[in-house]
C-alpha cells in the first residue's frame, strides 16, 4: 500500500468512523482513501471548509464519545494548531496526521521533518503534550495509528503521528490488522444524560484559576504516567556501538543503510530510532550514552531533535548533528562520510 | 518471453496508483530504444509529488529516451500543469510511451490528448497488481479501469499483470496472481499482454513445473524505481 492509504485504512480499522479534512499535498492520498471508503463503512468523511474548521469537528465527534481524525500537511497543521490546544484542554482523545513538507511558510511539497519542535513542543498555545508516533515504514504507519487511537482514549489526550511526504508516497508491502470491535467506555463523553446522570461538560474554558491551575497540574501527573511508560525507541547494533546514531522517520531509513557500511568498513555505528518523539525515549539514548564515545542526531531539518538528545546526553559525549532541508533527503553515502569523519576524530583523539 | 515490440508504437500505460506504472514505462522505454531511433517517454502524472517518470530523467536520457515532464515536475511548485511539448509525442516516427497518473484523477490529464490519440493507432495498457488493497479482486480492479476510461475518453486495448510486492516478490508472488490477472481480463473483454517478473526471479521462475505457460508471456523487468535508502539493481 501506499503510506497514506496505509494511515487511512489503520484508522477505518482502528474503529475511526468521523474523518474531516482538508485537501493538501502529500497527503492527500489519505482524505482520497477515506472519500471512498468511509462511506462503505457507515462512517462519515467530510472535506471541510478549512483545516481550523477539521480539527474542530473532529473536537466535537471526539466530545461525543467517537473516535475521529484529521490530516494535514505542514502548513494545515499550523492552522489546526489552536483546535489541538483546544481539545488537550478538554482532555479529549482524537488522532491527528502530519505528513510533512519543507518550510517555513508555504515551504514545499518535498519530504521534511522540520514540524519535531511544533509536535513536540507548541503545536498550539498553553501547557500541553501531545503524544507523538514517528514511522518509519508503511507497516509501522499502519501499527502506529491503531495504537494511537488507544493511547488517546487511554490518557485522554489527542495523539500525533508525525509522518514525511517520502513515507506518505512511497509503496510497500503491509499485514492489516484485524478491525477493532471492543471499544473502552467513555463516561464523560456528551450524548444526552436522558434526566438519568448530571450533565457533562467538555470544555477548556475556567473561570477561576485556582481551577484551571488544577487542570494543568492534574494534566501533568498524567504526562509523568505517559512518560515513564510510553518511551518507545528501537534500537539497531547499539550493543557495542561507539558512534550512536539517532535519527527517526525516513531519516532513520537513509541511516540504517549508513550503519549498515560503516560497520562493513569495521566502524562500531548503532542506530536509535525514536518511535516516540513525545515522550521522548530518554531511557534508551541514555543507556547507549554510557557505552558510546560520540553520538550524532540526523533529521532532515536544520537541528530540532538534536536540542532533545543533547538534553539526555547532558555533557557526557560530544553531539553532533547533520541535516538536509528544504525537503532534501540525506544519501546514505554523505551519512556514511559524516561518521568516518567523527569515527577518524576519535581514533585521532580529539575527544 | 513477451517481446516489448509487440506493445503499439504509442502506448498509453494506465492503472492504479502504485501498481507500477512508472517502473513499467521506464522497463518499456529503455528496451524499446534497441529498436527505435527515437523513444520518448511522456510523464503525464500531474497526480503524484514522487515516484514519477520524471525522477529518471537523467538516466533515461542517458540511455537515449527522451522525457518529457510536467512543467514544475521535481520542484517544490504543487502546480499541475501539461508541458506543450507533449504534442511533440504525436509527430515523431519514434516510439511514444504516456505514463498516465493513477486513477480516474491521473487520467483525466490524459483526456485532454483522447482526440490526438483516437485519430492514430494506439496501444492502452491497464496496468493491474493483485496486491493493492482496493484493487485486489477482479471485479474491482475492473470497476476501476471503467472510472479511468470515463475520464480520459479512450478505451484500454490490453491489461498487463504487474502483480508484485516490491522487494517481498516471489516465484509464488507472481504465479499466484495469473488466476486474478486472467480474471480481470476476461471480465473486461480485453487480452493479458503480459505479465511482469522482476529479472532477478526469471530464471527461478522458468525453472518451475507448470510455470512454462506463464514465462511464455513473460517480461522480464529491472527495478528501478525504489527509495533513497535502497541500492540501485
Amino acid at each position: 500500500m501506499k503510506g497514506n492509504e496505509a494511515l487511512a485504512e489503520a484508522a477505518i480499522r482502528a474503529g475511526c468512523r468521523f474523518f474531516f479534512g482538508y485537501p493538501i499535498t502529500p497527503q492527500t492520498e489519505l482524505a482520497a482513501y477515506m472519500a471512498k471508503r468511509m462511506p462503505k463503512e457507515g462512517g462519515v468523511y467530510l472535506q471541510a471548509e478549512s483545516e481550523i474548521a477539521a480539527i474542530n469537528m473532529v473536537y466535537g465527534a471526539s466530545a461525543a464519545g467517537k473516535r475521529a481524525m484529521t490530516s494535514s500537511s505542514s502548513p494545515g497543521i499550523s492552522l489546526k494548531g489552536e483546535g489541538i490546544s483546544y481539545m488537550a484542554g478538554a482532555d479529549l482523545p482524537g488522532v491527528i496526521i502530519n505528513v510533512q513538507r519543507g518550510g517555513p511558510g508555504l515551504g514545499g511539497i518535498q519530504p521534511s521533518q522540520s514540524d519535531y519542535f511544533q509536535a513536540t513542543r507548541a503545536t498550539g498555545h498553553g501547557d500541553f503534550h501531545l503524544i507523538v508516533l514517528a514511522p518509519s515504514t508503511v507497516q509501522e504507519m499502519t501499527d502506529y495509528v491503531f495504537r494511537a487511537f488507544d493511547l488517546a482514549d487511554e490518557y485522554r489526550t489527542p495523539v500525533m503521528i508525525l509522518a514525511d511526504g517520502m513515507l506518505g508516497q512511497m509503496m510497500e508491502p503491509v499485514v492489516l490488522p484485524e478491525p477493532k470491535t471492543e471499544f473502552p467506555a467513555k463516561p464523560w463523553a456528551v450524548t444526552g444524560h436522558k434526566g438519568q446522570r448530571t450533565h457533562n461538560i467538555v470544555n477548556s474554558l475556567h473561570l477561576k484559576p485556582e481551577r484551571l491551575e488544577e487542570t494543568n497540574v492534574e494534566r501533568y501527573q498524567r504526562y509523568d504516567r505517559i512518560k515513564a511508560t510510553e518511551q518507545l525507541a528501537e534500537e539497531y547494533r547499539v550493543e557495542d556501538a561507539e558512534i550512536v546514531v539517532v535519527a527517526f522517520g525516513a531519516s532513520s531509513r537513509i541511516v540504517r543503510s549508513a550503519v549498515n557500511k560503516a560497520r562493513e568498513k569495521g566502524i562500531k555505528a548503532g542506530l536509535i530510532r525514536p518511535i516516540t518523539l513525545w515522550p521522548f525515549p530518554a531511557d534508551a539514548i541514555s543507556a547507549a550514552t554510557d557505552r558510546a564515545k560520540a553520538i550524532l542526531t540526523v533529521e532532515m531539518n536544520m537541528g530540532q531533535m538534536v536540542d532533545d538528545v543533547r538534553l539526555v546526553v547532558c555533557g557526557r559525549v560530544p553531539v553532533e548533528f547533520f541535516g538536509r532541508a528544504g525537503g532534501i533527503i540525506p544519501t546514505p553515502a554523505e551519512t556514511l562520510a559524516v561518521i568516518e569523519r567523527i569515527a577518524a576524530s576519535l581514533e585521532g583523539g580529539a575527544r | 518471453m513477451f517481446d516489448p515490440l509487440m506493445i503499439g508504437r504509442f502506448t498509453v500505460i494506465t492503472g492504479h496508483y502504485g501498481s507500477g506504472k512508472t517502473n513499467l514505462s521506464i522497463n518499456l522505454a529503455l528496451d524499446l530504444t534497441a529498436t527505435y531511433d527515437e523513444v520518448l517517454l511522456v510523464d503525464l502524472d500531474v497526480v503524484n509529488p514522487y515516484f514519477r517518470s520524471s525522477d529518471y530523467a537523467v538516466m533515461l536520457e542517458g540511455h537515449g529516451v527522451r522525457v518529457i515532464s510536467p512543467t514544475f515536475a521535481g520542484t517544490t511548485l504543487d502546480t499541475p500543469s501539461l508541458s506543450a511539448a507533449v504534442h511533440g509525442a504525436f509527430d515523431t516516427s519514434g516510439a511514444v510511451i504516456f505514463d498516465v497518473g493513477g486513477d480516474d484523477v491521473g487520467a483525466t490529464a490524459l483526456g485532454r490528448y483522447s482526440k490526438e490519440i483516437s485519430a492514430i493507432d494506439y496501444d492502452m495498457l491497464y496496468v493491474i497488481n493483485h496486491y493493492r488493497n482496493l484493487t485486489a479482486e477482479p471485479a474491482e480492479a475492473a470497476a476501476l479501469l471503467t472510472e479511468i476510461e470515463a475520464a480520459c475518453h479512450l478505451k484500454a486495448t490490453g491489461v498487463v499483470n504487474n502483480s508484485h510486492l516490491r522487494d517481498e516478490t516471489t516465484a509464488a508472488t507472481v504465479l499466484d496472481s495469473l488466476d486474478f490477472a486472467g480474471q480481470t481480463a476476461a471480465l473486461l473483454g480485453l487480452p493479458l499482454r503480459f505479465t511482469t517478473v522482476p529479472k532477478r526471479l526469471a530464471q527461478e521462475i522458468s525453472g518451475i513445473p507448470g510455470a512454462a505457460g506463464l514465462m511464455e508471456n513473460a517480461y522480464p523487468i529491472e527495478i528501478h524505481v525504489r527509495t533513497p535508502w535502497e541500492e540501485a539493481s
